[in-house]
């Protein structure tokens, strides 16, 4: 039902490194878990609408007006790489 | 082999003008130092939540009510979700099948959707840093990110790369009609994406696309787009098949070079954003973005047309530049009305000398230049000299008369006995053409005519001078 | 002289407004005992006694799970890739409780990222479970459980998503409540599955619980789009018979997979509350059967994408040395997320990814509608809903970590109602013994109500409460 390949795609776009270790058995344990979550598959679910939020509100807008920012050091503060007053990564075109 | 015809869309994102951004209060950013406009939410710190911003939702309608979309009732967000460092919480909130406006039409070209979402975050490639030894770094500034953004989808109905620049500065000059977004490109409030594909003329079949992305000026769209399609052209006609690929088109070398292929196409899993309610969007909501709606440049383009008597080019022309059309009506403030068509054509040298700059912006002030085209008007100064004016004006501004009068620029006229001077030495310096006029040949008139112009450096009156030169050779 | 750690959260309020009792004194005691704990149900004590506020709490010190934001304090949500993480802002629900008087005594221990039900998965080890420290306190909210049942903190707030609160209060013997979705603001709240994270109290009463539930709900939260403000209010429950209460028993949660101990005590209660003038039928829920499929398509889809931002750049854990951006990400998020954490994204990830959406998220969110739709109809006829809260007894450590459907399976009887949004509170009702056999461990009876229901099911809960007379002083030894 999941085999080995889809293992790695879908790590791939959850951006996770999996150790072989790790491959092996997620494709057993997800293959098991979805087999159980299969069960909806077999449910009538024609013109039911799906729920996104269970309670109704509406409403819920914000005014254009401005808050206090976060002082830069505050912002900067749990950075694992600080470089020129912003947050350094290793470059994406390298 | 049939004759192959472009297919064009458009994707633009428009930043809008409000104070604060989309999903939090920080304030929006204008070179502020890096990271100084920044907050849990937009910095996307575990367990900050998104609340949109009100003014955003009303700048959406009135884009999407001027572009004639439909409102939907009830829109709601979406989570797009991929990883870059300019993207913090690792998804980007956006709308997908449920935007705010869909349909809707700008001078025949039918536009799919419009739609809000954040802006992304810039990041700044900053090479070799000195720490980590060999590693090239990039440094992120979330000043930018979560800016509120309008994307507009056109529906692929572009013919050719001039049709998409023309209808783009149609497009831009609407939206800042709207007084919604600063859309200027070159520091990205406003940006195109083209899609572009290639299908044999009368067919309705679609080709592969391809997307040029980024493309941060009118002229550099419509090059890109030319390049694409010449790029395309060659491959069908070599037998060969378009990929569908992500392009950037490099205005320096005019080459396009692929930025990602399909097999690496991004799955972006989007999903209801859980965090935001859904936006009703009620009556009033509509009735107040329908109120903040002032005049559209097609309107102004017909009324420019009709009441003030400019042709459909030169109206365009005013109208589609918003800002040559404020400049345009603030001048005949000072002319009146009636010189609609001398300042529309003096514009135009207007702007052959400031090129896309505002002219709000430069040192010629509308009472100017208003002066300067009332100068000519009365024949005082003469259309060449006035051009030399403008320049002066355009370099260092001033008053026109002042300027006449510094450099001796007034009109030579009939009062002026130089004049006929002038053309007396004309005359007798080209006894040929001079034959040839009296004989009847009017063609000749022009190498007199030349070289009196010459002589005054454009000071004479051309009819002035034909008369002058009439009358001596009468005699 | 007080006993001190004896008093409920209520009687040390009231000790402190009428002056037998100083609120630094109280916090001092906790402070100590947190400090001296054996169950590792905390992240962080704090060391000073902040200012004693003099709202409606009294200054009776609260027991915050990890995973709300506290400004300068660790808010690490269980994880590695959090470690020591100190955020600048402070979740609304602890700020609002602080000031209404109940300032902050500890962070506690949490599976990680609030996935699990057992505290096992908490990167900094798992927490016990005071009545038999070889078995596990529940989760994900273990440590606020364990705490309050231990007598280390007065009471402690905690986040219930498919049954967070409500089995780990059950599990130690003590009162957990979800409230509402909506009720209670998120904001600050690290999150979990966005659509069904809910702030609520763990108590050692019912009327500690609504205490504290009283400062928890009320104006919406202007920073959280899915808050409410809330209709009603909550008061201090004083009911002591059930008469005219109807009471639904599902059969599809009250027999298949539950222990046989449980059941007896759940069959008990019903006994005793018919006693107290309730009447006690069967109701159907249809589709209750397909809640934990559906939960766990949702809640793994919705943490796939809350845990993205977890990415190395702008706090937490980072990699070293990574060659380029996919490796850092890559590495980073491999060692800072546990295995159930990883497992959790994978099958998130899997479930919105190209081609399987509607096949696994859209039909989730349909079975939702499906159940919401069931309770609605229940509550036509019935007031609330009643179920054991967990199928069995606390299990000992590491016995259901080998197969992660064995350990959904404990909130089969919680989900439904968050898949509904509704509120629901666990009691303890009394102690059976482990499947196995062996000393006899707490047991919870869940009462689900309809949306904004909190003050009838406190009365309600507390009516059986007084009744069944549940003595947790064990725990507290
Ligand atoms: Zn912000």
């Amino acid at each position: 039902m999941i085999d080995r390949d889809t293992v790695l795609h879908v790590a791939r776009l959850a951006r996770l490194e999996l150790s072989e270790e790790e491959v092996a058995r997620l494709t057993i344990e997800l293959g098991a878990v979805l087999e159980h979550i299969e069960t909806i598959s077999r449910l009538d679910l024609e013109g039911v609408p799906p729920t996104s939020h269970v309670i109704d509100v509406t409403g819920a807008l914000r005014a254009d007006e401005p808050e206090p920012c976060l002082p830069r050091e505050r912002a900067l503060e749990s950075a694992p790489e600080v470089l020129d007053d912003g947050f350094a990564v290793p470059s994406p075109q390298a | 082999m049939s004759e192959l015809e472009a297919v064009i869309g458009l994707e633009i994102h428009t930043q809008l003008k409000t104070r604060t951004k989309m999903f939090c209060g920080c304030e929006l950013s204008f070179g502020e130092p890096p990271n100084t406009r920044t907050c849990p939410v937009c910095l996307g710190l575990p367990g900050a939540l998104p609340v949109a911003n009100a003014r955003a939702i009303h700048f959406a309608l009135m884009i999407g009510l001027a572009l004639g979309c439909e409102v939907a009732p009830r829109s709601i967000f979406h989570r797009k979700n991929y990883f870059y460092p300019d993207l913090p919480k690792g998804y980007q909130i956006s709308q997908y099948d449920e935007p705010i406006c869909s349909g809707g039409e700008l001078a025949g070209v039918r536009l799919h959707r419009v739609h809000l979402e954040e802006d992304a975050a810039k990041l700044i490639h900053v090479g070799e840093s000195g720490r980590i030894h060999g590693s090239q770094r990039s440094v992120v500034d979330f000043n930018r990110g979560g800016t509120p953004l309008v994307e507009i989808v056109t529906e692929p109905e572009l013919r050719s790369p001039g049709h998409a620049r023309e209808w783009l500065t149609l497009l831009r000059a609407t939206l800042r009609s709207l007084g919604v977004s600063d859309v200027n490109m070159e520091e990205g409030s406003l940006r195109a994406d083209a899609n572009v594909s290639l299908r044999p003329v009368g067919t309705s079949v679609l080709g592969t696309k391809t997307e040029l992305k980024n493309m941060n000026s009118f002229r550099f769209i419509e090059r890109g787009i030319a390049a694409e399609i010449e790029r395309q052209r060659q491959i069908i006609e070599s037998g060969g098949a378009v990929e569908q690929e992500t392009l950037h088109f490099d205005p320096s070398s005019g080459r396009l070079s692929s930025l990602r292929s399909k097999e690496e196409a991004e799955d972006y899993r989007y999903f209801p954003e859980p965090d935001l309610i859904p936006i009703a969007t009620t009556d009033e909501m509509v009735s107040a973005a329908r109120a903040d709606i002032g005049e559209l440049p097609l309107d102004r383009a017909k009324r420019f047309e009709a009441d003030l008597g400019l042709n459909a080019d030169g109206a365009r022309n005013l109208a589609f530049r918003g800002e040559l059309g404020d400049y345009f009506e603030r001048v005949l403030g000072s002319t009146g009305a009636e010189h609609a068509v001398a300042v529309a054509n003096w514009i135009g040298q207007l702007v052959a000398r400031i090129g896309d700059a505002d002219p709000a912006d430069t040192n010629v002030t509308p009472q100017a230049f208003g002066a300067l085209v009332m100068l000519v008007g009365s024949r005082a100064v003469s259309g060449a000299a006035a051009r030399e004016v403008l320049d002066v004006l355009v370099a260092e501004g001033g008053d026109p008369q002042a300027i006449i009068d510094a450099r001796g620029l007034g009109s030579l006229s009939r009062k002026d006995g130089d004049l006929a001077t002038i053309v007396a030495r004309a005359i007798a310096a080209d006894p040929s053409a001079s034959e040839r006029v009296r004989a009847g040949n009017d063609k000749a008139i022009g190498a007199l005519v030349g070289a009196v112009m010459r002589e005054t450096r454009g000071r004479a009156d051309g009819a002035e001078v034909t008369r002058l030169i009439h009358e001596q050779l009468a005699t | 002289m007080m006993d001190l750690v004896e008093l409920t959260a209520a009687q040390a309020a009231a000790a402190i407004g009428r002056g037998d009792l100083a609120a630094r004194e109280l916090f001092d005691f906790y402070r100590d005992r947190a400090a001296a704990d054996e169950l590792n149900a905390f992240t962080w004590v704090a060391q000073e006694s902040p200012e004693a506020g003099d709202g409606p709490l009294g200054g009776v010190p609260l027991a915050v799970k990890d995973l709300f934001c506290t400004a300068g304090v660790p808010s690490q949500s269980g994880s590695r890739i959090l470690e020591g993480y100190r955020p600048p802002y402070t979740a609304t629900v602890v700020e609002r409780l602080a000031r209404a008087g109940a300032p902050l005594l500890a962070k506690t221990n949490q599976d990680e990222f609030a996935m699990g039900s057992s505290t096992e998965n908490s990167g900094f080890g798992p927490t016990l479970n005071p009545w038999d420290r070889t078995r596990v306190p529940g989760g994900s909210s273990g440590g606020s459980a364990a705490a309050v049942a231990a007598g280390l903190a007065p009471w402690a707030i905690g986040t219930d998503t498919g049954g967070s609160i409500r089995q780990p209060a059950a599990l130690c013997g003590i009162v957990g409540l979800k409230p509402t979705y909506g009720a209670v603001s998120r904001y600050g709240m690290i999150a979990f599955a966005s659509s069904l994270d809910q702030a609520g109290p763990l108590t050692r009463d019912v009327s500690d619980a609504a205490l504290l539930l009283m400062q928890m709900v009320g104006a919406r939260d202007p920073r959280d789009a899915t808050s409410l403000d809330y209709p009603g209010s909550v008061s201090l429950p004083a009911r002591t018979d059930l008469h005219g209460i109807r009471l639904g028993v599902p059969t599809e949660l009250s027999s298949d997979g539950i222990e046989p101990g449980v059941l007896g005590a759940f069959a008990a209660s019903l006994e005793l509350a018919r006693q107290l003038g309730a009447s006690v039928e069967t109701c159907q829920l249809p589709h209750a059967a397909h809640a934990l499929a559906a939960y766990y398509v949702l809640a793994p889809a919705e943490a796939s994408s809350n845990l993205a931002r977890f990415d190395g750049v702008r706090y937490g854990l980072r990699a070293q040395d990574a060659t380029d951006l996919l490796d850092m990400y890559t590495r980073t998020r491999h060692d800072g997320f546990g295995a159930e954490v990883k497992r959790r994204i994978m099958l998130g990830t899997y479930a919105l990814s190209s081609g399987y959406y509607e096949a696994y998220y859209g039909r989730a969110q349909r079975v939702r509608t499906l159940i919401a739709r069931d309770f609605a109809a229940t509550f036509e006829h019935f007031d609330f809903v009643v179920t054991p809260t967990a199928p069995g007894v606390a299990f000992e450590l590491g016995a259901k970590t080998a197969d992660p459907y064995a350990m959904y399976l404990n909130d089969i009887c919680t989900v439904p109602a968050s898949l509904a949004g509704i509120p629901a509170i666990s009691i303890p009702n009394g102690m059976a013994a482990p499947p196995g056999g062996g000393k006899s461990l707490p047991v919870g009876l869940q009462l689900i109500g309809p949306a904004f229901s909190e003050d009838r099911l406190l009365s309600a809960a507390f009516a059986l409460e007084q009744a069944l007379g549940f003595d947790g002083r064990a725990a507290r030894r």
